[in-house]
C-alpha cells in the first residue's frame, strides 16, 4: 500500500526465471500464483516490492517473485523487514513465513514486529509440519500428529496463529487457504492496511502432512465448514441445499458465540451478528472458534490500523532535529574542554 | 582526627612536596559503598583533573549489582585516577591516596595501597555495624594495623551533616553530599578550583536550587577543611604541574562516548545515514544511550527485542542502503553470531561493536577481559572472515570506529570492533580531532545493470567487492540471502566448483583488506624482545616496555590494531626479535593467532582476574628475558611486592 503510483504489470511480470522447487503438488504454487495475480491487480512496483523471508520451504518464495528479495535466517525475517522498513518507509514489504519460522524459532519476533506495528504484510504459511527438515512436528502441529520427531504422536498443545497475532497486538489479522479463490481478495485487504497486516495461510503440505486441512478447505461441502467474513456482512454459513442457512449469534449465556439457524432467510430475527472488522473481542473469538461445532472462520477477523512504528520512529527523529544543526566538529567539542595553545601548556 | 606514623614507611605521601619537588604523577582511589556515589565523585576529580592540564587515565570498578546490600564487602564501587605532569598510560598500579567511606571500602581496597600511602577515612561509618559487614573484628582504623600507611581518619559524615545544616535537610539526605564533601578536601589536597565543580551542581540540580546549594556548601566545606587540617599537620597540598601536549582544544571522552562519535563521523565520511540496533547489555549499553541523542545525525537508533533481532535489523537497514551498526558485549555477541554469518554471506557492510567483559557465559559483567578474541576472529559457522579491529584506548576508539565504517563501506562486510569494558568506562584527555582530517570514503550504489542487459549482484571489483544495490532501484530486483550463491548472478548454487569459488573470494576479499603497516610503538624494529599487545593493554605495557628500556634492556613494545587481516609486515617484523611476549587479558588468544600465521614462538603472559594489568607485573615479565644486565645481574628485576595483588601467573 506504499507504492504512491500505481505500476501497470501483467502476473509474468512477476515471475523469475528460476526453476520453482517446491515439490509437485504443495500448496505453495497456488499461493504463489495468487500473489502474482494479487500484484497486478493493486498496481504495485516490481522495483519498489521486497519480499523477506526466513526459512524452511516457504521462505524460498522470494526467489519466484520478480521483486527485490532477502531470503534471511531462521525465524529472523521480521527482524530484517523492520531494519529494512525503518530504513526506507517507502518500500512495499511482503514477509514469508511459516509456521515453525514464523510461530517457533521466530515467535519473539513476530510478535515485536506485530505489536510495534511495523507495515507490511505478513503471510504466514500453516501447514502445521516442518517440510524442510523432512517432517518434523511444528508448533501448530495437532495433538497426536505422528512423525519421524514424535513416532507416537506428538503431545504438546499447538499454538493458534491468528490468536497469537492478535495477543501481539496486531491490528489486521486474516485468514485463507492456498487454494482459496478468495485469496487474493485477502491480500488485497492486507495491503490496503497500513501498518503489519497478518495472514495465516493453511497450506497443503502434501509430502508430510498431505491433506491436514481438507476437514474445512475441501470443496464438497466447503459451505458448511467455512465462514467467510465480510466487513458489514452478516456471519453466515452453510445453505438451503445442505443442512440449511446458520449463523453466529452472541450467546445470551455469557460472552461468546453460538451458531443459530435462520429460518426463511432472516438473520436479523435470528440475532446472526454483523461482521465488524474493528471489533477485537468479536476478533478474538473468531481467531479462538473451536473448529467441529463450528466452521473455519476466514477472511478477514480484524482490521482497525493505527498508527505505524515507522511513522512514529521518522517523526522522532524530525522532532529530535528539529533547530538542530548537525555539525560533527559542534558535536565532536561539545562538553566541558579545554585549550593547550603553543609550546607552554596552560591549564585554562 | 587521629594520624598514625609508620615507622616501616621511608616515604611518605606528599613528603617530596615538603621537600619542594612535586611528584609526576599520583594514584588516588575513592572508594564507598555503591550508594555512596563515588564514580560521579571520581568523574568530578576527572574533571577538574583535565582542567587542570594534567594528562590522565581513569579506571571505575564497580560491582555488577545496582544496589548491592548497604555496607557489604561486594558492594563497594571504586573509581581510581592516575594523573600527573607526565604522558600517563594507565590507572595507575598502586594508589598513593586512599579514600575509604566504609570499613568495606578499606578492606577491600588496602591491599592495593602503596606503603607510607594516604588512607583518608570516614569514621562515621566506621560503627559496630559496619566493621560487622566488612568482617572486621576490631576497629582497623584504631587498633594499630595501618601503621604501614598514614592515616587521616575523622568523622566525614559528621562535618557534612554539620555543614549543610542550613538547608534544613533530613539526616538521610544530608549525608548523601558526602561525597562532595570528600571532593571538596581532594580539589584542595591537589590545588584545584572548585567553581567548575561549583557550575556543574548548579546545572545537575537545576530544578533543586536547595540540593545544589547544599552540595556546594558540603564541597567547600570539605575544601576548608584541607587548610585547616594542613595546619594540623599531616596533610599536604600538591600541585602537579600540567603535562606537555599538543597545542588544541581538549575534553575528557569515556571509550563509550568515542566510539558513538567514531561511528558518527564514520557514517558521514561514508555519506550514509546510520542506522544502530541495540539491546540492553553491560557496559556495551552506553553507546546505544549516547547514538540516541543523535537523532539529528541522521543516526536511527532501534532498542530490538534481543540481541539478534539488533543485528538483524541492521542487515536489513543495510540491505536498504544505511549503514548498520549493531553493538554488544560478549554473550550479546554469541547471540549474534548467526546473523554475522549472513551479513559475510550476503556481503552487506555492518559494523558490530563488540564491548568485551569476563567470560563465559555471564561471566563478570562490569569486569574488563580481552577473551572474545577467538569468537571475533574464528567464532562463527562456515569458513566466514571478517575483519577486526581492536581499539587501545578511550580516544583511540574513535579513530577505530572510523575504521571500522570505511572497511565495511569499502568491502561490503561486517567487521567487528573490539573493545573491552575497561576502555568504555574508563576517560582520558583527548585532542577533539577536526573531522577535515579524515579522509571521505563515500558509499557508492549500483544505478544500472554492469553487465550489458544483465544484473550481476555478485560480480566483483578490483577489491573483490560486490555492488550495493538498494531495494527501489528501477531495473535492478535481484534476490540475496544465506544460501550459497552462484558467482555473478547471485541465484542459489550447491554446485562443488561453485562453493568452492565463493568460499575462494570470500576469503580473498578480506585477507586483500588495505591494513596499514604494523609499526613499533615503543623501541626498535628488531632486538631481543617484542612485547607485542592489543587492545587495551596498551598503557601498562607501554609503561613497562618504557622503564625496562630506561633500566637498559633491549625490548620493544608492538601494539596491532588490525587483528583481521593482520598488517601484511607484522610476520617479519616479529622474526627481527628473539623472543616475543604477548600480554593478554584472556589465556592467550592473541598469541595463538600468531603462532599460527607466523610459525613465531610467541610466549604468553595472561591473568584473567578482571582487573587490567598493572605496570609491575609486565615488568617483572620483561625482566625474565634479561638475566645479565648490569644492574640486574640474578636475572630479575626486583618485583615490588607492595603491587595490586595478581593471581595471574607466566604461562611457560
Ligand atoms: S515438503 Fe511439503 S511444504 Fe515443502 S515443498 Fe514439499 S509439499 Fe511443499
Amino acid at each position: 500500500m506504499n507504492a504512491p503510483v500505481k505500476i501497470e504489470t501483467s502476473l509474468k511480470d512477476w515471475e523469475t526465471d528460476q526453476e520453482v522447487r517446491w515439490c509437485p503438488g504443495c500448496g505453495d504454487y497456488a499461493i504463489l500464483k495468487a500473489v502474482q495475480r494479487t500484484l497486478p491487480q493493486i498496481g504495485a512496483d516490481p522495483a519498489n516490492t521486497v519480499f523477506i523471508s526466513g526459512i524452511g520451504c516457504s521462505s524460498r518464495f522470494p526467489y519466484y517473485m520478480e521483486t527485490y528479495g532477502f531470503h534471511t535466517i531462521h525465524g529472523r525475517a521480521p527482524a530484517v523487514a523492520t531494519g529494512v522498513k525503518l530504513a526506507n518507509p517507502d518500500l512495499d514489504i511482503w514477509l514469508v513465513t511459516g509456521d515453525g519460522d514464523g510461530l517457533s524459532i521466530g515467535g519473539n519476533h513476530m510478535m515485536h514486529v506485530l505489536r510495534r506495528n511495523v507495515d507490511m504484510q505478513i503471510m504466514l504459511f500453516n501447514n502445521e509440519i516442518y517440510g524442510l527438515t523432512k517432517g518434523q512436528a511444528s508448533p501448530t502441529s495437532r495433538e497426536g500428529t505422528r512423525s519421524p520427531s514424535s513416532p507416537l504422536g506428538s503431545v504438546d498443545h499447538p499454538a493458534n496463529p491468528c490468536a497469537f497475532a492478535l495477543g501481539s497486538g496486531a491490528r489486521f489479522v486474516a485468514r485463507g487457504f492456498d487454494v482459496s479463490k478468495k485469496l487474493p481478495e485477502v491480500l488485497i485487504a492486507a495491503h490496503a492496511h497500513k501498518g503489519a497486516a497478518f495472514i495465516e495461510i493453511f497450506q497443503n503440505c502434501i509430502v508430510y502432512n498431505k491433506d491436514v486441512f481438507d476437514d474445512f478447505a475441501a470443496p464438497k461441502g466447503a459451505e458448511e465448514r467455512q465462514l467467510w467474513l465480510e466487513n458489514g456482512e452478516p456471519m453466515l454459513f452453510g445453505s438451503e441445499k445442505t443442512g440449511g442457512v446458520r449463523g453466529l449469534a452472541l450467546d445470551p449465556a455469557g460472552p461468546g458465540l453460538n451458531v443459530v439457524t435462520v429460518e426463511a432467510g432472516d438473520w436479523q430475527a435470528a440475532g446472526v451478528l454483523v461482521h465488524d472488522v474493528t471489533n477485537r473481542a468479536i476478533a478474538h473469538m473468531l481467531a479462538e472458534l473451536p473448529f467441529g461445532p463450528f466452521p473455519m472462520a476466514l477472511g478477514v477477523l480484524y482490521d482497525d490500523p493505527r498508527p505505524t512504528f515507522e511513522a512514529a520512529v521518522a517523526e522522532e527523529r524530525r522532532r529530535a532535529s528539529e533547530g538542530k544543526v548537525a555539525s560533527l566538529a559542534k558535536l565532536l567539542a561539545k562538553g566541558q574542554t579545554w585549550t593547550v595553545d603553543g609550546t607552554a601548556p596552560d591549564p585554562i | 582526627m587521629a594520624s598514625q606514623a609508620a615507622e616501616a614507611a621511608p616515604e611518605k605521601f606528599g613528603q617530596d612536596m615538603s621537600q619542594g619537588s612535586a611528584p609526576d604523577a599520583v594514584t588516588v582511589r575513592f572508594a564507598g559503598d555503591s550508594g555512596d556515589g563515588m564514580q560521579l565523585t571520581g568523574g568530578q576529580f576527572t574533571l577538574s583533573t583535565a582542567l587542570a592540564g594534567n594528562d590522565l587515565a581513569t579506571f571505575p570498578d564497580f560491582p555488577a549489582e545496582i544496589r548491592a546490600p548497604q555496607g557489604t564487602l561486594f558492594g563497594v564501587s571504586a573509581f581510581q585516577i592516575n594523573f600527573g605532569s607526565r604522558r600517563i598510560n594507565t590507572a595507575g598500579d598502586a594508589p598513593d591516596v586512599l579514600v575509604a567511606m566504609n570499613p568495606a571500602a578499606l578492606k577491600v581496597n588496602l591491599e592495593a595501597l602503596k606503603p607510607g600511602g594516604l588512607i583518608i577515612a570516614d569514621t562515621g561509618e566506621f560503627t559496630k555495624r559496619n566493621l560487622d559487614k566488612a568482617k572486621y573484628d576490631r576497629n582497623p582504623l584504631e587498633d594499630g594495623s595501618l601503621a604501614k600507611w598514614d592515616l587521616l581518619a575523622f568523622d566525614i559524615s559528621e562535618l557534612t551533616v554539620e555543614a549543610v545544616k542550613p538547608f534544613g535537610l533530613g539526616r538521610k539526605d544530608a549525608l548523601r553530599s558526602k561525597n562532595m564533601w570528600t571532593l571538596g578536601l581532594a580539589l584542595w589536597m591537589f590545588d584545584r578550583p572548585r567553581e567548575p565543580i561549583h557550575q556543574w551542581l548548579r546545572e545537575k540540580f537545576r530544578s533543586k536550587p536547595d540540593i545544589a546549594d547544599a552540595n556546594i556548601a558540603a564541597l567547600d566545606a570539605g575544601h576548608a577543611y584541607g587548610e585547616t587540617a594542613e595546619l594540623a599537620g599531616p596533610l599536604q597540598q600538591l600541585h602537579i604541574p600540567p603535562v606537555e601536549s599538543a597545542p588544541g582544544l581538549y575534553k575528557t571522552v569515556t571509550g563509550a562516548e568515542s566510539i558513538s562519535l567514531g561511528l558518527v563521523a564514520g557514517a558521514q565520511l561514508a555519506e550514509l545515514p546510520m542506522f544502530f540496533g541495540g539491546y540492553p547489555i553491560t557496559p556495551a549499553s552506553a553507546i546505544l544511550h549516547h547514538l540516541s541523542r543523535l537523532k539529528e545525525f541522521g543516526v536511527t537508533t532501534f532498542q530490538a527485542e534481543d540481541e539478534i533481532a539488533a543485528i538483524c535489523a541492521a542487515i536489513g537497514a543495510s540491505y536498504a542502503g544505511q549503514l548498520g551498526v549493531t553493538s554488544s558485549s560478549g554473550p550479546g555477541i554469541a547471540l549474534k553470531t548467526e546473523a554475522m554469518g549472513l551479513a559475510i554471506m550476503t556481503e552487506l557492510p555492518l559494523v558490530i561493536v563488540n564491548s568485551q567483559r569476563g567470560g563465559p557465559s555471564t561471566g563478570l559483567p562490569t569486569k574488563t577481559e580481552q577473551s572474545d578474541l577467538y569468537q571475533a576472529v574464528y567464532g562463527r559457522n562456515g569458513d566466514a572472515p571478517m575483519p577486526v579491529i581492536a581499539a587501545r584506548s578511550p580516544s583511540d576508539a574513535f579513530e577505530c570506529a572510523i575504521e571500522a565504517c570505511r572497511i565495511a563501506v569499502q568491502y561490503m562486510t561486517p567487521v567487528m570492533l573490539l573493545t573491552d569494558g575497561y576502555i568504555a568506562n574508563a576517560a582520558e584527555p583527548w585532542k577533539v580531532p577536526d573531522p577535515a582530517d579524515f579522509a571521505p570514503f563515500p558509499a557508492k550504489f549500483l544505478e544500472q545493470k554492469n553487465a550489458g542487459d544483465n544484473l550481476l549482484p555478485y560480480a566483483r571489483d578490483e577489491n573483490g567487492k560486490r555492488p550495493w544495490i538498494k531495494p527501489g532501484t528501477p531495473g535492478l530486483m535481484h534476490r540475496i540471502g544465506g544460501i550459497e550463491k552462484a558467482q555473478g548472478t547471485g541465484h542459489i548454487d550447491y554446485s562443488p566448483a561453485n562453493h568452492q569459488a565463493m568460499t575462494d573470494a570470500r576469503a580473498a576479499k578480506i585477507s586483500g583488506v588495505a591494513v596499514p603497516d604494523q609499526d613499533v610503538a615503543l623501541g626498535s624494529t628488531s632486538g631481543k624482545l617484542a612485547v607485542v599487545g592489543w587492545g587495551s593493554t596498551y598503557g601498562p605495557i607501554h609503561q613497562a616496555v618504557g622503564r625496562a628500556r630506561r633500566r637498559g634492556m633491549d625490548v620493544s613494545h608492538i601494539h596491532v590494531r588490525h587483528i583481521w587481516p593482520l598488517p601484511a609486515n607484522l610476520g617479519e617484523l616479529l622474526r627481527a626479535y628473539d623472543n616475543v611476549l604477548v600480554p593478554e587479558m584472556n589465556t592467550g588468544q592473541f598469541k595463538t593467532v600468531l603462532r599460527d600465521q607466523y610459525l613465531v614462538d610467541a610466549r604468553p603472559l595472561t591473568k584473567t582476574s578482571g582487573q587490567p594489568f598493572s605496570i609491575a607485573e609486565l615488568e617483572e615479565a620483561i625482566g625474565t628475558y634479561f638475566d645479565g644486565i648490569a644492574g640486574n645481574e640474578g636475572g630479575e628485576v626486583p618485583v615490588n611486592d607492595t603491587q595490586l595483588p595478581s593471581p595471574e601467573a607466566m604461562n611457560p
